[in-house]
């Protein structure tokens, strides 16, 4: 073992180093712990100590499924976009096109949430109000669209599809890295053998590429999870049980409604509130835990010497 | 790359008729090229006349739909198919692109009329209705954001070091990527209500402060900084490090004098956009800083507003009369976006100067 110098600056910069390592854990046990030590006494606390008058787990169940519900409904919305526009910049779009592009879908990332509630609140929810009427009127024996159409157009749908427009970037950035990593040799040889193009994409780039889909809609569901402004602002939400789409009475998610009535809250309210965004930690802890799970890294190339 | 842009089949020489297979023309890239073009041309009608843009990306679509039928009826059905997903992925890329436009248009159209020198220089103090501004808002972002970068960079910096130069890759070095990881997991909305319940311990019930919001951003920033401050330090070439130490320097002044310099400029980029990740950030502000009418320059005392909270409760709560309370939102909703693409295009011009001429 070779001995490298060693002076009193070395020691102290190491110290600070690793002093900066444990901080981060520190932070993340900090996190769990004060959210819990907070959460504990909104969580036993009685009915009528509290603004929402129920029983914790009547007040958390409906704000869980709305939090899901939204969350996926974005997440089925955006995948097959994300999907589509991470194959035109990695396999349609000319070289040259590519790169702008993908510097325009980036730009969608740098967009503050609150920007995205105010134009989904302003904007796309006035905008969606005459086409709900359409969906209630001829898709109306469906429960998502059994109406009455709301007359502001903030409902579900509205949310979900801000929510679907924000995770948008992440998903493609991520789906175009793993498309461009199929390997050449996969590709030539789908198309030497006289695929078209959606046929190469079909029987080399998409096996290729599952696993790394799959994980990236996890991360995009993580962050759906957890946005907050932007739903808290285009929802207008009545904490119910809901899996209609298109009425004025939504549940509402967990970030909106601490958002939302934090301000206002006082005493074991809050100590609720905080309880319920432990729980939104809780989830959206596990859903980023197995999407790293499903994160193989780069896999190595099958081919010959590709 | 050039051989997927082209058509494999396109050049390729025609086989003599084998076996009986029925030999298929394909399309005229005339026609198609012609149907493009109508179908682009009806997208660009329906946004710029009163057609409407749905309608003209209805019609758009169904123009373009005609291609791989025709391709069907001309080409077989395998060409038709990979016609049709080509509209697919060319559609999806619409509809990715259309809302950005629609962000832009609105914000830049609400907002513009509302800048004036007096939105800037002036606070909402004892302004009802029209007038007012956002300077308390502009002081209250640039102090909490500040504070923020303050608390994150050295940790987040010597975090990544410790990753790199000292962990060695072992399993302390795992797991303290993988922690990262989960913090950049944290919801922004969690990180604020982290932030109260620490400070509740300090100050009690309903503490709002504005440092209370730095340490909330610094949790968001700390994992964006350590990442991209890892993947940089990463990139300094091993043999920097060994000729330094061959030169009887000190291991942490290997690391001051000869890594850090080398990896600098990615790691101003990657700062500058953990900073614009963050300023934006909405929920945490409004649970620990709050908001307030006047300019508070002190972030140990008392509310502080911020553009995003700003833009969220002017927008909600706008009082009576409304109109000049949301036009004031759309306004700080611009000037906070502008704030955003000029930190992102700051960081870019960084990495494009910095970087080795290769990369350009």
């Amino acid at each position: 073992m070779s001995k490298t110098i060693q002076k009193p600056g070395d020691t102290i910069f190491r110290g600070l180093a690793q002093t900066a390592a444990v901080v981060i854990l520190v932070t993340l046990a900090a996190v769990t712990i004060f959210l819990t030590a907070r959460g504990i006494p909104g969580i036993t606390a009685s009915p009528d100590e509290v603004k929402h008058g129920t029983s914790f787990l009547n007040f958390v169940i409906p704000l869980i499924f709305g939090t899901l519900w939204a969350a996926a409904l974005a997440l089925v919305i955006a995948t097959p976009i994300a999907v589509g526009v991470a194959l035109f910049i990695s396999h349609y779009a000319p070289r040259s096109f590519a790169g702008p592009i993908g510097y325009i879908i980036d730009l969608l990332a740098a967009v503050p949430s609150v920007v995205f509630g105010a134009w989904g609140m302003m904007t796309l929810a006035p905008a969606l109000q005459a086409p709900f009427v359409w969906l209630e009127e001829n898709l109306g024996f469906l429960p998502f669209f059994a109406g009455p159409a709301s007359s502001t157009g903030r409902t579900m749908l509205t949310a979900a599809l801000v929510l679907a427009i924000m995770v948008l970037p992440i998903m493609t950035a991520l789906c175009r890295e793993v498309f461009l990593q199929t390997p050449r040799l996969n590709e030539e040889a789908a198309l030497a053998l006289g695929a078209t193009r959606w046929e190469m994409v079909r029987l080399s780039v998409f096996p290729h590429a599952r696993s790394g889909i799959v994980s990236s809609a996890m991360l995009a569901l993580g962050r759906a999870l957890g946005e907050t402004m932007a739903v808290a602002m285009v929802l207008s939400a009545s904490g119910v049980i809901s899996l209609n789409l298109i009425s004025s009475t939504n549940p509402s998610t967990i970030a909106a409604n601490i958002a939302l009535s934090f301000n206002e809250a006082s005493g074991l309210t809050v100590n609720a509130l905080i309880a319920t965004g432990l729980v939104l930690f809780v989830i959206t802890f596990a859903v980023n835990f197995l999407a790293r799970l499903l994160v193989t890294g780069p896999t190595k190339a099958k081919g010959v010497n590709s | 790359m050039t051989l997927m842009l082209e058509r494999p089949d396109a050049k390729a020489p025609q086989p003599a008729n084998l076996g009986g297979f029925k030999q298929r023309k394909p399309l005229p890239q005339g026609l198609v090229t012609i149907v493009w073009s109508l179908a682009g041309l009806a997208l660009i009608t329906g946004f710029v006349s009163d057609v409407g843009g749905a309608r003209g990306f209805g019609l758009a679509w169904l123009i373009a739909l005609s291609i791989p039928l025709l391709s069907w009826l001309v080409e077989g059905r395998r060409k038709a198919t990979d016609r049709f997903v080509t509209l697919l992925v060319l559609t999806a890329f619409s509809v990715a692109i259309i809302p950005l436009i629609s962000i832009l248009a609105t914000v830049i159209t609400k907002g513009v009329p509302v800048l004036s020198a007096e939105f800037f220089t002036s606070s909402m103090r004892n302004v009802v209705g029209e007038g007012g501004g956002i300077q308390h808002a502009i002081t209250g972002t640039l102090i909490i954001t500040g504070y923020a970068t303050l608390i994150s960079v050295p940790i987040g910096l010597f975090a990544a070091i410790y990753l790199i130069e000292y962990s060695n890759d072992g399993p302390t070095a795992r797991g303290l990527r993988f922690l990262t990881d989960v913090m950049t997991g944290i919801p922004s909305i969690v990180a604020g209500l982290f932030a109260y319940a620490l400070f509740v311990l300090f100050f009690g019930e309903g503490v709002r402060m504005g440092i209370g919001g730095s340490v909330a951003l610094s949790v968001l920033m700390i994992p964006v900084v350590i990442r991209s401050s890892e993947e940089m330090l990463k990139l300094v070439p091993h043999e920097l490090r060994e000729a330094s130490w061959a030169l009887g320097v000190s291991r942490w002044r290997t690391i001051v004098k000869v890594v850090l310099p080398t990896a600098l400029a990615g790691i101003v980029t990657g700062v500058t956009l953990a900073i614009a990740r963050v300023i934006g950030e909405t929920a945490p502000l409004l649970i620990i800083a709050g908001m307030t009418d006047s300019v508070n320059t002190n972030a140990l005392e008392g509310r502080m507003a911020t553009l995003p909270v700003f833009t969220y409760s002017a927008m909600m709560n706008p009082g009576v009369p409304a109109e000049p309370s949301i036009d004031r939102a759309w306004g700080a909703a611009l000037t906070l976006l502008i704030i955003v693409m000029l930190l992102n295009l700051l960081a870019r011009t960084i990495s494009f100067l910095f970087s080795p001429a290769k990369q350009r």
